[in-house]
């Protein structure tokens, strides 16, 4: 027994190691955040709400079936939202499923995604709350994807396979996450005597060690269901993260221009 | 990849999902686990912090906000697996009329 508890401690030891650059919980809680800074991270995430619904809407108007993908990104997030995974601190944390969104229909319809996901959420669950909904949309469907999507672009810049690569885009882009969660309640929450960084780095370790494993099975869960639907010639591999959609949206306000 | 292959693959990677939990489980001790964000806001509670807005609406217990989790997934799982299943019927269809 002696002996078992000391292999856990050596293995939370290297766990720790690990966790240096690390993350958080999953939302802000309401009422958790002063008015200020509520009104703060709104003011913040909607510019990219509106670029995001835009987006959505140039999506469906192009391609019909995108609805279906949207539908489906959708509900990756819920399984993924509801998967509460345990973990070393004895605490919790779940997956966001951004990752995965952000591969199909690209970092910028996901503020849409996540925004629908967290409402789902506040009003059934009581999980994150509408004062802190900016706050929450802004490190989840906007900080989160934004990573995931420059991760990969860097990771097969580097000559990564496209699973390796969408593999870390998808965890780093989870601890990206958290990491933003935590800075937005150290700064609304600054430590007495360490101020602000003391506070991060209290939050930090609070959700940290939850989360890296959280973003681990997110990581393989989404390279899993992005295998089954290549498999099933539904993606190719070069549309994932792909850029087309950016200049085809480039071309067509040209065209309008011309008009 | 073929398609053999990246079934084994996939299989492989399932192992890890189940391993993963599974092994925080063992090294966290027991499954009381509250939720991290609970532990954020413990933290914030004791430097005097008084949340200023209470959530509208709330479960009315643990059962039901697990009947509600379980909701949540179980629609996204049957949105994902319908889909999966179509674009699997798809392919079928494809490669027996060509």
């Amino acid at each position: 027994m002696k002996q078992t508890n000391n292999i856990k401690k050596s293995i939370n030891l290297v766990l720790l190691l690990f966790v240096c650059i690390p993350a958080f919980s999953m939302h802000i809680m309401e009422g958790y955040l002063p008015v200020n800074w509520a009104v703060t991270w709104s003011l913040a995430f909607l510019p990219v709400l509106l670029v995001g619904i835009n987006r959505v809407k140039v999506l469906i108007a192009e391609t019909p079936e995108k609805r279906m993908i949207l539908a489906m990104v959708v509900a990756f997030a819920f399984v993924l939202s509801s998967l509460k995974l345990p973990s070393v601190t004895g605490s919790s944390s779940h997956a966001t499923g951004m990752g995965f969104g952000t591969a199909l229909v690209g970092p910028a319809s996901m503020a849409v995604v996540g925004t629908v996901v967290l409402l789902f959420q506040m009003f059934l669950l009581a999980h994150g709350g509408i004062t802190t909904l900016g706050a929450n949309a802004f490190a989840m469907a906007f900080a989160g994807p934004i990573v995931t999507f420059l991760v990969y672009r860097l990771f097969k810049k580097l000559g990564a396979s496209m699973r390796v690569a969408f593999f870390f885009a998808a965890v780093l882009g989870n601890l990206f996450t958290y990491l933003v969660t935590s800075t937005q309640l150290a700064l609304a929450h600054p430590d007495g005597s360490s101020g602000v960084m003391g506070a991060f780095a209290k939050f930090v370790g609070i959700f940290g060690i939850t989360q890296v494993p959280v973003a681990i099975v997110e990581g393989l869960l989404s390279v899993m269901v992005i295998n089954v639907l290549i498999n099933n010639d539904f993606v190719k591999e070069s549309d994932l993260f792909s850029f087309n959609t950016f200049n085809r949206l480039r071309k067509r306000k040209i065209a309008h221009e011309i008009k | 990849m073929k398609s053999n292959k990246l079934k084994a693959y996939n299989y492989m990677l399932l192992a890890f999902v189940v391993i993963i939990p599974i092994v925080a489980l063992w090294l966290g001790g027991d499954s009381e686990f509250g939720g991290a964000d609970g532990m954020a806001a413990e933290m914030i509670d004791n430097s005097d912090y008084i949340p200023w807005i209470e959530n509208v609406w709330a479960p009315p217990g643990g059962e039901t906000e697990s009947l509600l989790f379980s909701l949540q997934s179980a629609i996204g799982a049957g949105v994902l697996f319908y889909f999966i299943g179509f674009i699997k019927g798809k392919k079928a269809a494809t490669n027996a009329s060509q």
